[in-house]
């Protein structure tokens, strides 16, 4: 098993080396030379420990230490995303800021997708790996399946973040949106995800309960999809392998389906289907409540998934796409309206008999408010994908205000009660540090996504009118210069949002670091599993 | 745990499974969901029925209203353009060297002008026509090429420099920086800005006189007919500082305009003409 390790690592640390030397573009080179440093790395620690006996794995506990490290991660990752959004929320309201000497690299195009990656599949994505493979062991009240290989996700994960978010910088970039990573990355991360859900699936099917929780539904799901998603959409050829550029399968409108199909999804199944896993664990966990109702968990989750696969196509209303297409994708979308409701009402329903914890549990108010903003969103949505308020809507603020009521409302205040539930558990605290300052984090992050949703429907609408403003004979009234000028006080306001929900975020990462480091009481361990309550 | 237990609080009965301690409800979906998701399928049906939705193997189902997204924006167009037709055709006819500013088909014009204008012209000219260096201004009674409506149309119509339209305003000043000595760029960098009340007999005045009063004139007031900027007023389209008229005599200047008669409508192009000779520098 070493000698192939060994062999394996040997080989790609060679390969690296020479595609750091004598790769096409400054990305492939740059990446080559990562790897090339993570695999020789990986090689001496191997030879270094070659032949010595391995510690016999312990499998009567749960697998915590890559939550733990998940966990971190998000963290981390969480602080990364946002503050290069609140720099190009700025640059956008103070083109200056796109400074000379930081050009290329600085700019506002490149650094865009950094922070659309960073905060989905960086900061959500870590959450949703942590959150994955916590719920299913305590759920199926078994030990992580596959032994180590959850190391190789976790780490194979944030090499694919690192490999990413670097590649934009240096300008390597597939321009599609939310799928920017170039195919060498790409069959980086398909790799580490078949590994994902061969260690979720195993815990599944190695599960000690008879039946297999709601949370996992959506967890398998969002897991299942994005790997179809993925590929379908990243189907290249490369001009070269050694070097980053590629070129797209399908071309023209094909392609143009093809990437909306998998963008939509990627919202539906990634910042939608995943999170309701998370949702379904910690509410009534941190409620202490029976979920509402088993019944409507089945008909969502089969709606939901069904009706999400098809609204794509709203993305690409009065486009060259087909009518009949686009029809589709308006209809799908509003029927999805209810199913999406469903589980912010599984949700809410669920705090019946324990409303009063709003006040008193900061969990609680994080996930109440992440609960409001999902329902927000997924009214919304169905909304804007109706053609008449598309026509408006599309390609203004408005888009980007709702996206971001649902990021910063729904996937990010989860995310923060998911980090808040964790953190003292996992580091066998018997709270976090401060309730005080998770209150401060509250009311920041809330006022931040006030100001910034806000904000960017006044600019979104208000720009929608004024590019479609003509005169009595049909003329047009605004160039689109007037159009950017007449956005600039929202852009500060939203910048000023951002800069709030960045400094709530601040406080929790201090919270985080005061519990961890042991200023608060140690409690039992919670690892340990718990006798099947018979 | 199998067995279903009842709720205290709710009364409902649970499911009788518990995963980490939490258990589900029994409860029945809430009649308005149901009823709003049963409305939302059945109105779905009735527009995918109305409207182009359902793939064939060749083509789609068309709808019963017949609407399709291109046919309604050609609708609204063809709406304008039948509403304006009349006007289009009185501009068209309109001899540019004669149009009444008082007619209403110069308030037409003006109006059709500034939509054009908003749409091909304000990126290069600025939305409110002011300019940027290297993009003159419309709005003053400065022009390189002639400030008549009919000039102005000539410029858009051909554009400047341009090597699509054969008849585009054509006019190269020579790179400097390969013609003259630096000390002979230096003094005239340092004679140009002062060309309104200059000592023509000074070292600067003779090599003014010796290399751009043919195309600039004797006094530096320019000549239409090649282009040639007015080098006596305070304006200055690619800069009046030293070194921005150092980097003009090196190296030249080479301003492009598309020929946008190649591009716009008969009428546009008269329109557009008429909307920039209004702006306040018209002659």
């Amino acid at each position: 098993m070493d000698v192939a390790k060994l062999v394996a690592l040997g080989l790609i640390t060679l390969i690296a080396a020479y595609a750091s030397d004598q790769g096409l573009d400054a990305a492939f080179r740059v990446h080559g030379f990562i790897v090339f440093v993570v695999a020789a790395g990986l090689f001496i620690g191997v030879l270094r420990r070659f032949g010595e006996p391995k510690p016999a794995a312990v499998i009567s506990d749960y697998n915590d230490g890559p939550v733990r490290a998940g966990v971190i991660a998000t963290a981390f990752w969480g602080i990364a995303g946002l503050a290069v959004g609140v720099l190009i929320a700025f640059q956008l309201a103070f083109p200056v800021l796109n400074f000379e000497w930081a050009q290329p690299y600085g700019n506002f195009g490149r650094l865009r997708p950094l922070h659309t990656s960073a905060v989905i599949f960086a900061f959500g994505g870590n959450a949703l790996i942590a959150s994955s493979i916590y719920i299913v062991q305590r759920t199926s009240r078994t030990r992580l399946f596959g032994g180590n290989l959850v190391w190789f996700v976790f780490w194979g994960y944030q090499l694919f973040i690192v490999l990413a978010a670097t590649g934009y910088l240096l300008g390597a970039t597939q321009s599609k949106e939310y799928a920017e990573p170039e195919w060498y990355v790409d069959i980086w991360l398909t790799v580490v995800w078949v590994a994902y859900l061969v260690i979720f699936l195993g815990t599944i099917i190695t599960r000690k309960e008879r039946h297999i929780y709601v949370a996992n539904w959506f967890f398998l799901a969002f897991i299942v999809t994005v790997a179809m998603l993925h590929i379908v959409n990243n189907l290249t050829i490369p001009v070269s392998i050694w070097g980053s550029k590629s070129v797209q399968l399908f071309s023209g409108v094909q392609d143009a389906m093809t990437q909306w199909w998998y963008g939509h999804n990627a919202v539906g199944f990634f910042l939608t289907a995943g999170f309701l896993g998370m949702m379904y664990y910690y509410v009534p966990k941190q409620a202490n409540r029976p979920v509402y109702s088993y019944k409507l968990s089945i008909v969502h989750f089969w709606a939901l998934i069904f009706l999400y696969i098809w609204a794509g196509p709203h993305h690409l209303h009065y486009t060259a796409l087909p009518d009949w297409a686009s029809t589709l994708g308006m209809v799908f979308s509003i029927i999805l309206w209810m199913p999406s409701w469903a589980g912010m009402m599984n949700g809410l329903m669920t705090l019946n008999g324990s409303w009063d914890k709003i006040r008193t549990d900061p969990i609680i108010r994080f996930l109440v408010a992440s609960l409001a903003f999902y329902g927000m969103s997924t009214f919304e949505g169905p909304m804007m994908s109706i053609r008449a308020v598309n026509s408006l809507s599309h390609y203004t603020d408005w888009t980007v205000g709702h996206v971001h009521s649902g990021a910063l409302g729904w996937n990010g205040m989860i995310i923060f009660a998911m980090i808040y539930f964790l953190t003292p558990r996992l580091w066998n605290r018997g709270s976090m540090y401060s309730t005080a300052a998770m209150n401060w984090h509250f009311w920041l992050a809330m006022i931040g996504i006030v100001l910034y949703a806000a904000s960017m429907w006044v600019s979104g609408i208000m720009e929608g009118l004024m590019w479609r403003e003509v005169d009595d004979q049909g003329f047009l009234v605004n160039s689109f210069a007037d159009t950017v000028s007449a956005k600039f006080p929202m852009y500060v306001v939203r910048g000023v949002g951002g800069v709030l929900y960045l400094g709530g975020a601040c406080i929790m990462i201090w919270n985080m670091w005061k519990t961890i480091r042991g200023h608060a009481p140690v409690t039992q361990p919670v690892s340990q599993m718990t006798a099947p309550a018979e | 745990m199998d067995e279903p237990r009842v709720d205290d609080l709710t009364g409902r009965p649970t499911m009788g499974h518990e995963f980490d301690g939490i258990e589900e409800l029994n409860t029945p979906m809430p009649r308005w969901w149901l009823w709003t998701f049963y409305l939302t399928i059945i109105w779905g049906i009735g527009y995918t029925i109305a409207f182009p939705a359902w793939p064939m193997i060749s083509g789609a189902t068309k709808g019963l209203l017949g609407y399709s997204t291109r046919g309604e924006v050609s609708a609204d167009i063809a709406a304008h353009e039948a509403s304006n037709a009349a006007l289009v055709a009185d501009l068209n006819a309109v001899d540019l060297t004669e149009f009444d500013p008082q007619s209403d088909l110069h308030r037409y014009a003006v109006a059709r002008g500034a939509s054009v204008f908003r749409a091909q012209c304000s990126q290069c000219h600025g939305s409110g026509a002011a300019g940027a260096v290297g993009y003159p201004n419309l709005l003053d009674n400065d022009w390189l090429w002639g400030g008549s409506l009919d000039e102005i149309a000539y410029s858009v119509r051909h554009g400047i420099r341009n090597e699509t339209d054969f008849d585009a305003h054509y006019s190269e000043m020579p790179a400097f920086g390969d013609i003259l000595a630096r000390e002979e760029i230096e003094t005239l960098v340092n004679f140009l800005p002062s060309l309104a009340h200059a000592d023509w007999d000074s070292a600067g005045g003779v090599l003014f006189a010796d290399n751009c009063a043919s195309c600039h004139g004797a006094r530096g007031l320019g000549d239409r007919s090649l282009g040639a900027p007015n080098l006596a007023d305070a304006i200055w389209l690619y800069g009046g500082d030293r070194e921005s008229l150092r980097m003009t005599l090196i190296n030249a200047r080479f301003g492009v305009m598309p020929a946008w008669g190649q591009r716009l409508t008969e009428e546009d192009v008269r329109a557009v003409s008429t909307y920039v000779h209004s702006l306040g520098g018209g002659e």
